[in-house]
């Protein structure tokens, strides 16, 4: 405590006066109440009053709900996150312009070999789901067009052209499907939302792994390219016979079409938050870094195109109070911050990633001590 | 020097400014070079940007310059998973969009601009200018979400099959329609560029000499001749600047572009209803995602082809209009 007020009296009169109201107001609300897991449970403040971040527009959404919640509480640390994409964050994240990166896939071992500050830290921050979103006017609302992986795989590959196309007949007794073309719609611009996609087709359809392969932006066989998730979605909806992958905010609010899609035990299920979180529950194999895809794992509930996005942070801190401020913030998303996720139809993390991101956070380091005291 | 030297007297003086406005001597007091200092300066500084910006283009760009070569050409595919990289489509879709948009908003536009300079009823006249104005100055976002929301999906349900239905048996027409591919980046160009056209037109033509129409009509010419013998041909290197100009805007048109043709680099074929790419959207979709190393080299690489374009289309763009301007008395 006196080491805070100490190096207050250095700055600016301003600053002193701030400092003194927030360092007053930690005490207070040391003094009320027995912090929550979440909370700011140090009762000192680091000297650092804004923090940056960038990456991940899939991300941008939550992120912005959490870092204006959280400049509200504690020790009021202000977040400028810029959403400039998974690919720039991880850029500007090794350039170290920024002191988080937030990216949908996680980082290559060659990426990871360019970091000029030692080790590199993955922690989950949500989940996401993509659904399989369609524009058939014969196929009531109510009902859903049923896929299983590897007929995706051939619908993107282009070898499955027509929607009354016997495999897509055969699995959908009950519906009347048109004879009409598939117009088949992607992302143009590299993406998450791309990456976690293309790594559920690669993991279901060994010729999609060996033609086109999984990345955030891949060599397209056959189809339209929009740009951003609403690109996709606008060209679904305006396109009779269209069909797409949108994250599952988009297709829920957009009120789109959407299918179900066979899970790795065989059940057909409709993208949800409950059935995204069975599926992210579920994983095996969660590697001890936490670089991991979470698409097509087990259980009747899971739905399999599902996916992790990351914060990014260096294992060692070089400015010991940006450090501390970084740690309490990402310690305050994976806890309290979980509870914004819902409402804007992402996944709240489970419980076991959430001690594995506890573990994470506690490996930061600043100077020769943890940078997270709680 | 003379001048400028101390000595004083009032006789001296007089005869200073005497000669100064008979002769309009330049004067040379301290602040003329500080003021040619800092033009200097300035015009210094166009250099160093270009310079910095093709310095910067070509030096990040220089992996996949060194890895493919003239293969970056034509190659098809643009593929960071299989680290082949090629823009051949890209070039493609660049010079196929601006070139046909261009070939399409040509007459319309220089037709507009006879109009508005020849014929036109004064306040019309104020009334079209003014809209020709606005057209261009809309935002090319603006302009590529109308394509994209309102005007790709008519192509697709009614403009395309009108077209296959009509003239179905061109090339250029066949094909399932999507309604966004090349023949909807070509409109959107189109209207990008229209206005360009139809303002410097208007402007080129009206300075031509009155006295050039007069000596027709009074040799008893049709209003077409007028236009054709008097007016385009000494309007000629003005509009062709002008079509140049609007050339350069569509060769760099990136976002509207990107918005409408599809993004997707489709086998080779005459077909408008294809999707396509073009170098601008290659940079507008990968460029957040790219990831150092090859694949960020690789849309850098495109940005320096694409300056490339723009840079011999300026080239011959001078070439044709000293030539077009050869054996005309300057006015």
């Amino acid at each position: 405590m006196e080491g805070s007020i100490g190096r207050a009296f250095r700055l600016k009169h301003r600053k002193i006066l701030w400092l003194f109201a927030l360092l007053l107001l930690s005490l207070v609300l040391e003094a009320c109440g027995s912090p929550s897991a979440g909370n700011q449970s140090s009762g000192t403040c680091p000297s650092v009053s804004m923090l940056t971040g960038a990456g991940s527009t899939f991300d941008f959404p939550l992120f912005s709900k959490m870092f204006t919640e959280y400049a509200k509480i504690g020790c009021h640390v202000q977040v400028n996150y810029q959403s400039v994409g998974s690919g720039a964050g991880k850029t500007q994240f090794l350039q170290q312009t920024v002191d988080f990166g937030a990216s949908d896939g996680p980082m290559t071992d060659e990426e990871m070999a360019k970091s000029q500050n030692g080790p590199i830290l993955h922690i989950p921050v949500t989940i996401g789901a993509e659904a399989i979103s369609y524009n058939l006017a014969s196929v009531p609302e109510a009902q859903h067009v049923r896929f299983t992986g590897p007929l995706l795989a051939d619908i993107y590959l282009g070898k499955i052209t027509y929607w009354d196309d016997p495999a897509l007949k055969q699995l959908n007794p009950d519906l009347s499907l048109p004879h009409q073309a598939i117009t088949v719609v992607h992302r143009s611009d590299g993406s998450g939302t791309t990456a976690i996609f293309t790594k559920y087709l690669a993991t279901v359809s060994e010729a999609w792994a060996n033609q086109v392969g999984a990345g955030s932006t891949v060599n397209w066989p056959v189809g339209v390219g929009g740009k951003g998730n609403e690109g996709v979605a606008a060209a679904v909806r305006t396109t009779a016979g269209a069909i797409g992958y949108n994250e599952l905010a988009y297709v829920l609010k957009n009120n789109m079409q959407y299918g179900m899609v066979q899970n790795r035990d065989g059940v057909f299920t409709l993208p949800s938050l409950e059935t995204a979180k069975a599926d992210a529950a579920n994983a095996t194999n969660i590697p001890a870094d936490l670089r991991f895809y979470i698409v097509n794992e087990p259980g009747k509930d899971s739905y399999p195109i599902t996916g992790y996005s990351w914060a990014l942070v260096y294992q060692n801190q070089r400015d010991p109070a940006r450090g501390e401020a970084l740690a309490n913030l990402l310690w305050w998303m994976v806890h309290d911050g979980q509870r914004y996720a819902p409402d804007l139809a992402y996944v709240p993390l489970p419980d076991a990633i959430v001690q594995r991101d506890e573990a994470q956070i506690r490996k930061m380091r600043c100077g020769d001590q943890g940078c997270y005291h709680g | 020097m003379l001048l400028h030297s101390s000595r004083t007297g009032s006789k001296w003086q007089e005869l200073q400014s005497r000669l100064r406005k008979a002769y309009r001597l330049g004067r040379r007091y301290p602040g003329d070079s500080f003021f040619r200092g800092i033009v200097l300066l300035a015009g210094l500084a166009v250099l160093v940007i270009v310079g910095g910006l093709i310095l910067v283009l070509v030096s990040n760009s220089w992996p996949t310059i060194s890895t493919f070569g003239w293969r970056f050409l034509v190659n098809e595919a643009f593929d960071p998973i299989h680290q082949s990289y090629g823009v051949r489509p890209a070039i493609f879709g660049t010079v196929v969009t601006s070139t046909l948009a261009l070939a399409l908003a040509l007459p319309l536009g220089i037709g507009a601009a006879i109009y508005l300079a020849e014929f036109c009823p004064r306040q019309l006249q104020v009334v079209l200018t003014f809209l020709v104005d606005s057209l261009a100055a809309i935002p090319s976002v603006v302009l590529g979400l109308w394509g994209f929301l309102t005007f790709a999906p008519w192509l697709q349900q009614n403009g395309e099959p009108w077209l296959q239905q009509h003239l179905g048996w061109l090339p250029f027409f066949q094909g399932s329609p999507h309604g966004l591919g090349l023949l909807a980046a070509i409109c959107i160009l189109m209207v990008m560029i229209l206005p360009i056209l139809i303002s410097l037109g208007r402007e080129v033509l009206e300075t031509v000499p009155r006295e050039q129409r007069e000596a027709l009509l009074a040799l008893g010419a049709t209003d077409w001749e007028v236009i054709r013998h008097a007016v385009l041909p000494a309007a000629r290197s003005g509009l062709a600047g002008a079509a140049m100009l609007a050339l350069g805007r569509a060769l760099g048109e990136t976002i509207a572009v990107t918005l409408v043709i599809g993004n997707q680099a489709a086998p080779p074929s005459l077909s408008l209803f294809q999707t396509g790419y073009t170098l601008p959207s290659i940079i507008a979709n990968q460029f957040g995602e790219a990831t150092p190393g090859l694949f960020l080299s690789a849309v850098l690489e495109a940005g320096c082809l694409l300056l490339l374009i723009t840079l011999l289309t300026n080239i011959l763009a001078r070439l044709l209009i000293t030539r077009l301007t050869r054996g005309i008395p300057r006015t």
